[in-house]
């Protein structure tokens, strides 16, 4: 888009972004939350909507590879950028280890919570492969979770570290829109 | 659409979005990372005519030392600053609290010039700019200003910030030999503060002095309390002072009381936390 377009005053605005390694271009209205593009534009339901204040985590999305709350950016926002959700991380057949051990060890109940916590702790385990109790307590600060009680989340993402390094290097996903 | 309607712009330069800010001062508010002002506008609290986004702006995202000071641009992310070898060097208080700012995924958008230009009362950067005598700078179509952190800081959510006025840069003076601590009380890790403080303290020949204590959550602005710090100033740091700093501080503090604390738990909060934090920067220096 021309540096003067970007300048005026916009109701509307075309956008082109990658979501799980697939270009989408639309014109969005600004005031929509990258959440509700996803959800409602995209149909990527799996990334869910809570608080819409940037409280709950449940709408935790990678943006360029770092977690964010998608609540909290409009989608015009995103022009340009690559946006990975859940979907991208396993497949009903093939689950992500991380999904593997969220199952294990009973990470979820009602599952409302899931993605977020999926996709924090996706960019959590990339940055801090091998990391403290603590630390993934303090990373899971950030997630609200009213079933579980925390204990199996935060097993299944420690298991999920000893998981992912034993599989180190990881093979590459057959699955196009599979990330590591 | 969770919030009203708006129109938006994305400048590109400096230049651009003062222009952009000039033109719509009274009805246009500006984004930063967005980690405080969307959730207003999403709750429909806040409700601008514009929006001008400064995140495609270029030229303010860096941290840079210069002549005695650590300048960082006012969209640097929360995340640069935690992560930035050099902040934790000479920055360490600032380095400290900013881990105490939201959460990770908030720290990946959040920024430094955002959290202060939002000036909420329990946030932790207000707090460590006031502490650390930082200088805030300010941009405008007539020009460039320096505020010191006490003077930019007015009242609740409202800094000296004209309308036509963008924040552009903090400085922080680098913290050399002086011992630094930030601690806080809330009631889970990444949420605002029920009460914080950040201390800065020196020791010499045994006996303290420039100490710096401001506290954040227990009034409008981050808060200093001259009698505190004056009582450590020339004495020797013993567990007796920091117990009569404490005491001062509880009684000199005047918090409002809310849903998630009383003005008494935050008064007491306060003095415990500041011969904490004290006996921590002592031991650091």
């Amino acid at each position: 888009m021309s540096r003067i377009s970007q300048v005026a005053l916009a109701d509307e605005r075309r956008i082109t972004l990658r979501v799980n390694g697939r270009e989408h271009s639309r014109t969005v209205s600004v005031r929509m939350t990258l959440v509700d593009f996803l959800r409602e534009v995209l149909g990527l339901t799996g990334t869910h909507v809570g608080c819409e204040h940037g409280v709950c985590g449940a709408c935790t999305i990678l943006l360029d590879g770092s977690a964010i709350r998608s609540c909290l950016l409009f989608a015009v926002q995103a022009d340009g950028s690559d946006i990975t959700t859940v979907e991208a991380l396993g497949t009903p057949d093939h689950l992500h280890p991380l999904q593997e051990a969220f199952r294990d060890h009973h990470g979820l109940q009602c599952g409302f919570c899931t993605a977020g916590f999926l996709m924090t702790s996706v960019a959590f385990l990339r940055e801090t492969p091998d990391p403290t109790d603590e630390q993934i307590r303090e990373v899971l600060g950030g997630n609200l979770c009213r079933c579980t009680g925390y204990q199996g989340i935060v097993e299944a993402v420690r298991d999920a570290a000893q998981r992912l390094q034993a599989t180190s290097p990881e093979p590459r996903a057959t699955n196009p829109d599979s990330i590591e | 659409m969770k919030p009203a309607s708006f129109k938006y712009a994305a400048p590109e330069s400096v230049d651009e979005a003062l222009g952009l800010l000039a033109e719509h001062s009274h009805d246009g508010k500006v984004l930063a990372g967005g980690q405080s002002l969307v959730p207003l506008l999403n709750m429909r609290l806040a409700r601008p005519h514009v929006l001008i986004d400064l995140n495609r702006v270029a030229g303010l995202d860096y941290i840079r030392e210069d002549n005695g000071t650590v300048a960082i641009g006012a969209m640097t992310r929360q995340r640069t600053v935690e992560r930035s070898p050099m902040v934790r060097e000479k920055l360490p208080l600032l380095w400290e609290a900013i881990q105490f700012v939201g959460h990770p995924q908030i720290r990946n958008r959040g920024t430094v010039g955002g959290s202060l230009a939002h000036a909420d009362p329990s946030a932790e950067l207000p707090a460590v700019a006031v502490a650390s005598g930082a200088t805030l700078v300010a941009r405008s179509p007539r020009g460039e200003r320096t505020l010191n952190a006490e003077e930019f800081f007015v009242s609740y959510l409202a800094t000296a910030l004209e309308p036509d006025e963008l924040l552009t840069e903090v400085r922080f003076p680098v913290h050399g030999h002086r011992g630094t601590a930030f601690l806080e009380v809330s009631r889970r890790h990444g949420d605002y503060a029920l009460a914080g403080v950040a201390a800065m303290v020196t020791v010499r020949d045994g006996r303290c002095e420039g100490v710096r204590l401001a506290f954040t959550g227990v009034g409008p602005v981050p808060i200093r309390i001259p009698e505190a710090e004056a009582a450590l100033a020339g004495r020797a740091p013993t567990d007796g002072v920091f117990a009569e700093i404490s005491g001062i501080v509880s009684a000199r503090l005047d918090p409002d009381s809310d849903i998630h604390a009383s003005a008494d738990y935050r008064r007491r909060v306060s003095g415990t936390l500041a011969a904490r934090a004290l006996a921590a920067a002592v031991s650091r220096t």
